[in-house]
Formats: structure tokens, C-alpha cells, sequence
């Protein structure tokens, strides 16, 4: 009787393993289709054509076809790895100059966003809450037209007789556009640093916007509460609560401008000018005008790894310091 | 008294949109008490609190402390610190720099910073937290954290809203003595605000309960338990059997109670009328059960034990009596294994002497 009952219950327990295994093998799965999709997505669409460019980059040409970079020939297996590219774009200035500029113009935008998308997000973030759907959905109204289209309405606006270039000229902010070196000279904001500029912020501002509104709509309100009570002004309790709390939001905004800004081509193709040099633009002058393959990879490859390289850097770095911080 | 009182809250009314979350209330504090708003959620306390730190303006009535109206100064220049529900510590600071985050808003120099921070630390022993951030610190440890950055500016009026309201019941009870032995080795003057009826029994020096808006009664501790003001009181503060009935006899030194299941007995006299509708409030604690009718024909009701709830140091009998309503008697257990016990279904007399009960007319 005794042993009986132990071996049923012993049996029903070994049941409940066998389930649980199942279970468990099952959600693995799961998880792995889940993270997988993505993942093939990035290796098909970004990892290979990647690894494609930085082939090209670094082989030899052959005629019209890219020499492989290992070759068998009598048993000796070779690997060719051609770096005369890499040396041509290092020595040739106008590289690094583009390179140069392109992180500048990048930088000037997510500053200007940040200063214009930082207090929009956090009144908005602070408005009453009925308010805020209106408010998110004007952000995002934008993008429901092409973004092509945006930017030639731009061209319109800016270029002489727009109604933008009228108020500038009327309020002659151009004169002041002009001593500032952002446009070439009064009366011509097309085709400058400021009209690209102009275009970029634009284009761009809601990518900050939305990261910001949603850290500072999350945010605990107490805290500021708190922070008056211990004698900190809303100015002193802004820079000292608010501001700190937000990072994982001004980061992610700055980097959601800043990363497509430096790549940008569509820009600076119809609102910049000869003067205006962007490593997009670049590149697809060495692709398409001039059909140097290898240098136009060249190019791509060490954008890709000036962009990725200090991101992964401090990614890592922020991950660690978010640790301590959420 | 003679002179005023350290904190004046007089006439104070709240009103949003014409709901009077506080309405009419004033309460004198003196200087070194531990005061406990208490009473259920949405009466009114945090709202009077919220007043106190600054955080909500006076719809009309004044609030002084030491003579000064608070309605003069900004909640960022008052000597008066809150301990906020769930503490409100600022998650990107570390221990250190969340309790000296109100010193640097005195530009304070740097070293009698450094000092009043570590002596705070040392008053909640929380020295060798002081690098962590809060998020690494168990709900005990980030209570010290909140009352040491609360205190480190030296108040002299110190708000705890809830301040233990995030902990289990366990912790709740180890802090509570030690909140209160460092607020009085502090010394400084403290309105707290609290849900939990043992808490402000246990933390203060005297309670103000209220329900809806208003004050219904003040007191120690012991008065809000023995002699409580009216039914919301009896029935707030702590465990109560109430009884409805009528003033039968009226005499200066007793009255006589008629209820559904007995007569009452009252060993004092009440203002009231013969006829008159009152209700009888009887502890618990104050209830002796027997299996034999007692002498007399007062303070005693028979009925059946319907249900028993052993404690360890004491036993809760629910006594079902004739007229359906079920009598709360809590027993200490005095002896082991009480040959006599009550237990299910028994028939039981409860009895209780004439100084047991506190008449109410409200």
C-alpha cells in the first residue's frame, strides 16, 4: 500500500517534470523566433551589404569584376587585401574635410533640436493630459507627407519671393545670416549652410521631440515637490532634477538626429550648395558620377566604422552608468 | 500655554472647485510634540499636510508657525521639510548627494556641507550607504535616507507623510520606534500624517482624527482610545463592539442603557435626556466570558461562540447574541491549556464592569 501510493505520487511528479520541460523547451523557441526575426533582418539587409562593401573596398580591380580576396592557385592559397583605397582617402583632404563638415552640420543640428525639442517636450509633457494626444499628434502630422516633398516645399520657401525668404529679408535677419558666414551673401539663402541647416532641423526635430516627451511625460513628479521643499528654486530644481532624469532621453533623441544627419544625402542634395560638403553626397558622386566602386566603399566602410565604433564605445559606457542610475 | 502656540493652523479651509477637502479645521501644536493626522483616505489630512509644506495654498484661515504666516513665504524658503510618501529620493544621486542636496541650496561652504551630511548619515546609520544610489537600498534603508535628507537641513518643523506606509508590517513595527527616538533625539516638531491607527498611537504625542474635512476629535493617544469623542472615532481607532439604544434612567452618578440583547450599566453620568437615542462603545478587551450567568442583571449578555481566533497571547471570541449582532471579546490567554476554554458553539456569558463603557451621542 505504501510503496503503492509512493510510486504513484513519484510518477505524477515525473508528469509534472515532463511538462515543465515542454514548456520550457517551447518558450526558448519562442524566444529565439522572437530575437531571431530581427536579428535576420539586420544580418540580410545590413551585416552582408556591409561585408559586400567592405570586400569591394579592399580588392583589386580586374578589368570591370573585383578580384577576390583569397585566391588558390597550385596549392598556395592567397589573401590579397588592397588598402591603397584606404591610404588615397586618408592623404586626399577632401575626405577628411567632408568627414569633418558632415559631423559639424550633424552636431549643429542635434544641438539646435535639443534646444528647440527639449522645452516643446517638456511642456508638452507637462500639459494638462487631455491635451496631450492633440499635441503628440501635431508632432507627428509631418510625416504624413513624403519627406521628399517636405523638403522641395523648403526649396520653395526659401528660394527668392517664398514667403519665409520675404519675412527674412523684410526683418533683414539675412544681413545678419551674412556676417555670420551661413549664407554667402544677403537676399541668397538658398543653397547655404543655412538653408541645409534649415532643412535638417526640420526634418529631424520630432525624431528628438518623441524620445524626450516620452522620458519627461514618465517622469515623478514628487521629485520637484521634493526639490522645493529642500529649498531649490523651479529653475535650480530644473537643471538639478529634471534635466539629470532626462539624460536617457536627450541621448537617445541626440542620437536618433545625429546618426542619419551625418549619412544624410537627400538634404544637402536639394537644399545645400557647392560649399555645403556632405559625406552622403560624396559617396554618391564616387558611385554614380565617377563609378570608382572601391573608392565610393572605401568611403562607406570608414563612415560605418567612425559612426559605429565611439557609438558601441559609449553605449557600453551609458549602459553601465544607466545601471546606477535607474 | 499663556503665550501662542509653536504651530497655529487656524480656520484653515481648503476648497477645490467647491469641494471642501478641508474644511474649517484649527489645530494649536506645541514646540517638540509628534502630531498624527489621522483617519481614513480622502479625509482631508494630506490636503492640510500639502498646506503645511507649502505645496498647496490656503483657500481661507491662516497657518502660523512661531507667529509667522507661511502664506509669506515660497515652499523653497521655509524652515519646515517633508518626508514624502514612498520618499521621493532623487534616483540619479547617490545617499550622499540626495541628503545634501537642500545644503547646497543654502550655499553653504563645502565643508560644513560634508559635516551636517556626515553627521546625518550617523544619526541613521547609514554611513556606509553613502555611495549607493537609492535604487540599491532595501524600502528600510531608503525611509532613513528620506528622514536624514528631511532633517539635514534642521527644520524646525518636520512633515512625515506616511512615513511608513511602503514598508511590510514587520519592518513597519522595528522603525517606528526608531523614527520616533531619532525625531526626539533631533528634537524637532512633527505632524505626521497616517491611515494606520497604531501608528499614530504608537508614534505620537497626540492624535486629531478626521473624516471628511474636519476635525472630529484631538487628543493623546490613550483619550482617543478610552474616551473617544463620538462613533466615527470609537469605530476609527482601534477594535469596538457598538451598541445602539435608548437612555432608560438618568441619575448624576449612572445611567441605565436599554439595548436589544442588554441593559447597560454606566458607572458615570452623561449630559442627555431620558428617551434619548444613544450608543454604547465597548472594547473588546474590557469583555470577560464565562459558561455560568454572573450576579446581577446588568452588563451581561448570553450568546453562542461563533467563531474563535487564537493569538497566542490572546484569543478573539465572536459572540453571536440574540438579536443577530456579534459581540467582539478578546481574552488574554493567563494559562496554558484552560480546562474550561470556550470553544465552538458554546453558549457563553459576557459580562463587563460599569467603568468598561463611553456612552456616545454622536
Amino acid at each position: 500500500m505504501r510503496a503503492g501510493l509512493g510510486a504513484v505520487r513519484r510518477s505524477s511528479r515525473f508528469q509534472y517534470g515532463g511538462v515543465f520541460m515542454s514548456r520550457g523547451k517551447s518558450s526558448r523557441a519562442g524566444r529565439f523566433a522572437v530575437i531571431g526575426v530581427p536579428y535576420l533582418w539586420l544580418i540580410v539587409f545590413f551585416l552582408l551589404p556591409f561585408l559586400v562593401i567592405l570586400k569591394i573596398s579592399l580588392s583589386e580591380m580586374e578589368g570591370v569584376a573585383f578580384g577576390n580576396l583569397l585566391t588558390w592557385k597550385e596549392g598556395v592559397m592567397q589573401l590579397t587585401l588592397k588598402f591603397s583605397n584606404y591610404l588615397f582617402i586618408v592623404q586626399d583632404e577632401l575626405y577628411f574635410k567632408t568627414y569633418l563638415s558632415s559631423v559639424r552640420y550633424a552636431a549643429v543640428t542635434t544641438v539646435i533640436c535639443l534646444a528647440i525639442g527639449y522645452p516643446f517636450a517638456y511642456f508638452m509633457a507637462r500639459a494638462e493630459r487631455r491635451f496631450q494626444p492633440v499635441l503628440l499628434m501635431l508632432v507627428m502630422l509631418p510625416f504624413w507627407t513624403s519627406f521628399l516633398l517636405r523638403v522641395y516645399a523648403w526649396k520653395g520657401l526659401l528660394s527668392e519671393h517664398g514667403w519665409v525668404y520675404n519675412v527674412i529679408v523684410f526683418l533683414g535677419l539675412d544681413h545678419v545670416l551674412a556676417t555670420g558666414g551661413l549664407i554667402s551673401a544677403p537676399g541668397q539663402l538658398m543653397n547655404t549652410s543655412f538653408s541645409l541647416s534649415v532643412g535638417m532641423v526640420y526634418t529631424y526635430l520630432p525624431f528628438m521631440i518623441l524620445p524626450l516627451y516620452a522620458n519627461l511625460s514618465k517622469m515623478d513628479l514628487r521629485l520637484l515637490e521634493a526639490a522645493a521643499d529642500l529649498g531649490a528654486n523651479p529653475w535650480v530644481a530644473f537643471w538639478t532634477v529634471t534635466v539629470p532624469l532626462s539624460k536617457a532621453g536627450i541621448i537617445a533623441g541626440s542620437m536618433l538626429v545625429f546618426i542619419p544627419c551625418i549619412g544624410e544625402y537627400v538634404i544637402p542634395e536639394l537644399l545645400g550648395g557647392p560649399e555645403t560638403l556632405m559625406i552622403g553626397r560624396v559617396m554618391w558622386d564616387e558611385f554614380f558620377s565617377n563609378n570608382d566602386w572601391p573608392i565610393a566603399s572605401t568611403v562607406a566602410a570608414v563612415m560605418v566604422l567612425l559612426i559605429i565604433v565611439p557609438l558601441a564605445i559609449f553605449n557600453k559606457y551609458e549602459a553601465e552608468a544607466q545601471e546606477g542610475s535607474r | 500655554m499663556g503665550s501662542s502656540s509653536f504651530l497655529q493652523i487656524q480656520n484653515v479651509v481648503k476648497d477645490f472647485d467647491g469641494y471642501k477637502a478641508v474644511n474649517n479645521v484649527s489645530i494649536d501644536i506645541e514646540k517638540g510634540e509628534i502630531f498624527a493626522l489621522l483617519g481614513p483616505s480622502g479625509c482631508g489630512k494630506s490636503t492640510l499636510l500639502r498646506m503645511l509644506g507649502g505645496f498647496e495654498t490656503v483657500t481661507s484661515g491662516r497657518i502660523l508657525l512661531n507667529g509667522k504666516d507661511l502664506a509669506d513665504m515660497p515652499p523653497y524658503d521655509c524652515p519646515i521639510n517633508m518626508m514624502f510618501q514612498s520618499y521621493a529620493l532623487f534616483p540619479h544621486l547617490t545617499v550622499w548627494d540626495n541628503i545634501a542636496f537642500g545644503l547646497r541650496r543654502e550655499k553653504m561652504p563645502k565643508d560644513k556641507i560634508a559635516e551636517q551630511v556626515e553627521a546625518m548619515l550617523k544619526l541613521t546609520q547609514l554611513g556606509k550607504f553613502a555611495k549607493r544610489k537609492p535604487h540599491q537600498l532595501s524600502g528600510g534603508q531608503q525611509q532613513r535616507v528620506a528622514l536624514a535628507r528631511s532633517l539635514a537641513k534642521k527644520p524646525q518643523l518636520l512633515l512625515l507623510d506616511e512615513p511608513l506606509g511602503a514598508l511590510d508590517k514587520k519592518l513597519r513595527e522595528e522603525t517606528q520606534i526608531e523614527l520616533v527616538n531619532i525625531i526626539e533625539n533631533v528634537g524637532v516638531t512633527c505632524v505626521m500624517v497616517t491611515h494606520d491607527q497604531e501608528e499614530a498611537m504608537t508614534m505620537s504625542t497626540r492624535i486629531g482624527v478626521m473624516s471628511a474635512g474636519q476635525i472630529l476629535q484631538i487628543g493623546t493617544p490613550s483619550e482617543m482610545y478610552e474616551t473617544p469623542a463620538n462613533r466615527f472615532v470609537a469605530g476609527f481607532v482601534g477594535n469596538v463592539n457598538l451598541m445602539e439604544g435608548v437612555l432608560a434612567h438618568d441619575a448624576p452618578d449612572h445611567v441605565v442603557i436599554d439595548c436589544a440583547d442588554c441593559k447597560h450599566y454606566v458607572g458615570h453620568g452623561i449630559t442627555g435626556t431620558e428617551g434619548m437615542d444613544v450608543t454604547v462603545a465597548l472594547r473588546p478587551e474590557k469583555i470577560r466570558l464565562s459558561t455560568t450567568k454572573p450576579e446581577g442583571e446588568h452588563n451581561m449578555a448570553s450568546g453562542k461562540v461563533k467563531e474563535k481566533a487564537y493569538f497566542g497571547a490572546w484569543t478573539v471570541y465572536r459572540i453571536e447574541l440574540p438579536s443577530g449582532m456579534i459581540l467582539k471579546v478578546n481574552e488574554s490567554n493567563t494559562e496554558r491549556h484552560a480546562e474550561d476554554a470556550l470553544t465552538w458553539g458554546d453558549t457563553a456569558w459576557a459580562s463587563w464592569s460599569p467603568s468598561a463603557q463611553v456612552v456616545l451621542t454622536s
